[in-house]
């Protein structure tokens, strides 16, 4: 399917309204859109929301070989993807432009940066590293795909747990996730990307623009920084020129939103941390605001009860009368106590009974006498006591 | 209430008279519709039943076949009220096309829906072979559908059977156009639409709503035409209640 084309008189609007200094949203100009980080249910998955934009990163590990030239460092592999549900425009399975850069410019800003210790990922010198890859999905397309997309991926990256290896000798074993804890990956610094968009030849400037902004820019300046100041990438499309102290303008409000972002990254990752030690809900449908339309529900209506009461003396008088209950419990085997008649096995196999410990009160050759009561309603029929050990499990449901 | 749709006309419908659903229910799709006759009319003698949008004949039967609230209007209409974004093309409906292209003697013309309308460039008031109408790549039209089903591309006009333009034709230069769901736009139609009141209340503005959930503003300031694009924008899911109490805020804490 087409996207659908920009008219003239958006365009026209849109250019006049920034004139103006009036976006659409009523942001202002330094004004990112609210960012909502959420994490799956599994280490590595994260949902990054920017305003419309949604995109999500899932992080996953194998063990493969290196390369020859690099044999104690481990991998890291990035992939992007535009699904058509984000957008009318995108089409599945073809390469288009601004998926290769974007692919490109996540590679730049997450592995030139360094930002990952690869060397950390080496388990066998020159036979067995880890692989990392981040995969990132665009759910939603509302403008500013870079920006949310390193979010996303760094968010994963943070959020991430590799499987423990322990090395004897030769032997190399793969622990799984239940028999010891997974750990996370060393990460030094997590840069991210801020994107500026010009108009009006370069003399005016928004930050993150929304898709209607991007579609009338002159240009885009992407800058990718970490908190601590340090720029990890630079890039500049669109074709047109800045002056330089206009990018060092860029860089000093890329380095406050920057520490903003991060502060939330950080802030997301504790709450999830947090919320899975106390054995409390995590992922991603907790994240979900519970908006619930009462289900089951409809209007009072009026029920007939002309007839009530013969219908009742009827269905009472054709019932069949309850089967008897045993007076006293009968003993089946030693150290059990069975009070009226258990259910049939259905499994067609034999049934062992174990013993119990807490069966103090049931003594091996004794019978245990419990007085029934001989008006009691013909309530649950069989209360079969046979007692199985049980053990537990701990975890949530 | 809107009643641009195509109708299907059942004829010598003979009524079950058999309480299934009531208006006001929630309808799913695969639903058997069968509904009992209001006692105003007698029993007994075949009656035509238009079905509207969302129920559908099959066989014998009237099967619903989207998910909303079923409503009547009397005497003989049902329909069911459904919510969606993506607009399907539907003949006599006026929407807010964008021209897209220009090959020989049509244009072509994106509504919204899977595939391009055409319209032909003599489809315009005082259009003649010599006297070609001023239209541009990306200018917006508001037009009617002529033809719309499944099988042919959509073509609409500008003009209406009498060769007026009546309204229609190409507009837009100053406002701002932006996208709601088709529920708003349908509850923006009606002929006594609270909505459209409230907001009359506000300022002075222009407006064009297009059946294909496109709406133009345009106001004197574009803070104003701004104010006007976010409000009908987020009313879509608001009560009756909180729109008021939205609007009255707005119109208080503005200008």
């Amino acid at each position: 399917m087409r996207d659908t084309p920009l008219s003239n008189c958006e365009r026209d609007f849109l250019l006049k309204a920034i004139q103006e200094k009036k976006r659409l949203d009523g942001r202002q100009t330094y004004d990112y859109r609210s960012i909502k980080i959420s994490f799956g249910t599994d280490y590595g998955c994260c949902f990054v929301d920017l305003g419309k934009t949604r995109i999500m990163a899932q992080v996953s590990c194998e063990l493969i070989t290196p390369k020859e030239n690099r044999p104690n460092e481990g991998l890291i592999f990035f992939n992007i993807e535009l699904s058509p549900m984000a957008s009318p425009a995108f089409e599945m399975g073809r390469q288009s432009e601004l998926l290769v850069k974007l692919n490109r410019q996540l590679e730049r800003c997450l592995r030139n940066s360094k930002c990952i210790d690869t060397e950390s990922l080496c388990v066998v010198s020159g036979e067995k590293v880890w692989q990392i890859r981040v995969d990132v999905h665009l759910l939603n397309h509302d403008g500013n795909l870079m920006d949310a997309a390193s979010i996303a991926a760094i968010a994963a990256l943070c959020h991430f747990r590799r499987p423990d290896v322990g090395i004897q000798g030769e032997e190399v074993t793969v622990y799984s996730t239940e028999e010891r804890d997974p750990i996370p990956l060393s990460i030094y610094h997590m840069p991210i990307c801020v994107s500026f968009s010009f108009f009006q030849q370069g003399t005016y400037l928004l930050v993150d623009p929304c898709e209607r902004e991007e579609r009338v820019m002159d240009g885009l300046l992407m800058i990718a920084m970490n908190k601590h100041r340090e720029i990890c990438s630079i890039q500049s499309s669109g074709g047109i020129m800045l002056l330089k102290d206009q990018v060092l303008r860029c860089s000093k409000i890329a380095s406050v939103k920057v520490s903003e972002i991060t502060e939330l990254i950080n802030k997301a990752l504790e709450n999830d941390k947090k919320a899975r030690k106390t054995g409390g809900k995590f992922g991603f449908a907790e994240s979900l605001p519970q908006e619930r339309i009462t289900a089951l529900k409809t209007d009072v209506s009026p029920v007939e009860m002309s007839d009530v009461k013969e219908k009742a003396n009827e269905i009472v008088q054709r019932a069949e009368v309850p089967p008897q209950t045993v007076p006293s419990p009968v003993l089946t085997a030693p150290g059990t106590g069975q009070v009226g008649e258990g259910l049939e096995n259905s499994w067609g196999l034999k049934e062992e009974e174990e013993e119990e410990e807490e069966e103090e009160e049931e003594e091996e050759d004794e019978t245990v006498e419990l007085k029934m009561d001989e008006t009691d309603s013909p309530g649950p029929r069989s209360v079969c006591a046979v007692f199985h050990g049980h053990s537990w499990q701990d975890g949530t449901e | 209430m809107v009643c641009l749709f195509d109708c299907v006309i059942l004829s010598c419908f003979y009524v079950i008279i058999h309480l299934v659903y009531k208006v006001g229910d929630v309808l799913l799709p695969g639903d058997v519709f069968s509904f009992q006759m209001p006692e105003s009319i007698t029993d007994s003698k075949p009656e035509k039943v238009v079905c509207g949008p969302g129920l559908r004949r099959n066989g014998d039967e009237v099967l619903v076949c989207k998910s909303g609230i079923l409503r009547h209007k009397q005497p003989n209409l049902y329909w069911i009220d459904s919510q969606q974004r993506r607009y399907v093309p539907g003949k006599g409906e006026s929407v807010i096309g964008i021209i897209t292209s220009k090959s020989g003697d049509i244009f072509k013309v994106d509504v919204g829906g899977s595939e391009q309308a055409s319209l032909s460039y003599l489809a315009f008031e005082g259009a003649t072979k010599r006297n070609r109408p001023n239209v541009q790549v990306g200018d917006l039209v508001y037009s009617q559908f002529i033809i719309a089903n499944k099988d042919m591309e959509p073509e609409l006009v500008c003009i209406d059977s009498c060769g007026r333009a009546n309204g229609m034709g190409v507009f837009g230069a100053g406002g701002l156009l932006f996208k709601v769901s088709l529920g708003l736009v349908r509850r923006l139609l009606a002929p006594q639409s609270e909505i459209a009141k409230d907001l009359e209340k506000m300022f002075p503005f222009e407006i064009v709503v297009g059946m294909n959930g496109r709406v133009w503003v345009k106001s004197k300031t574009i803070q104003q035409t701004l104010i006007v694009a976010n409000l009908l924008e987020s009313c879509e899911n608001m009560t009756a209640q909180q729109r008021q109490t939205l609007f009255r805020r707005v119109a208080d804490g503005s200008i």
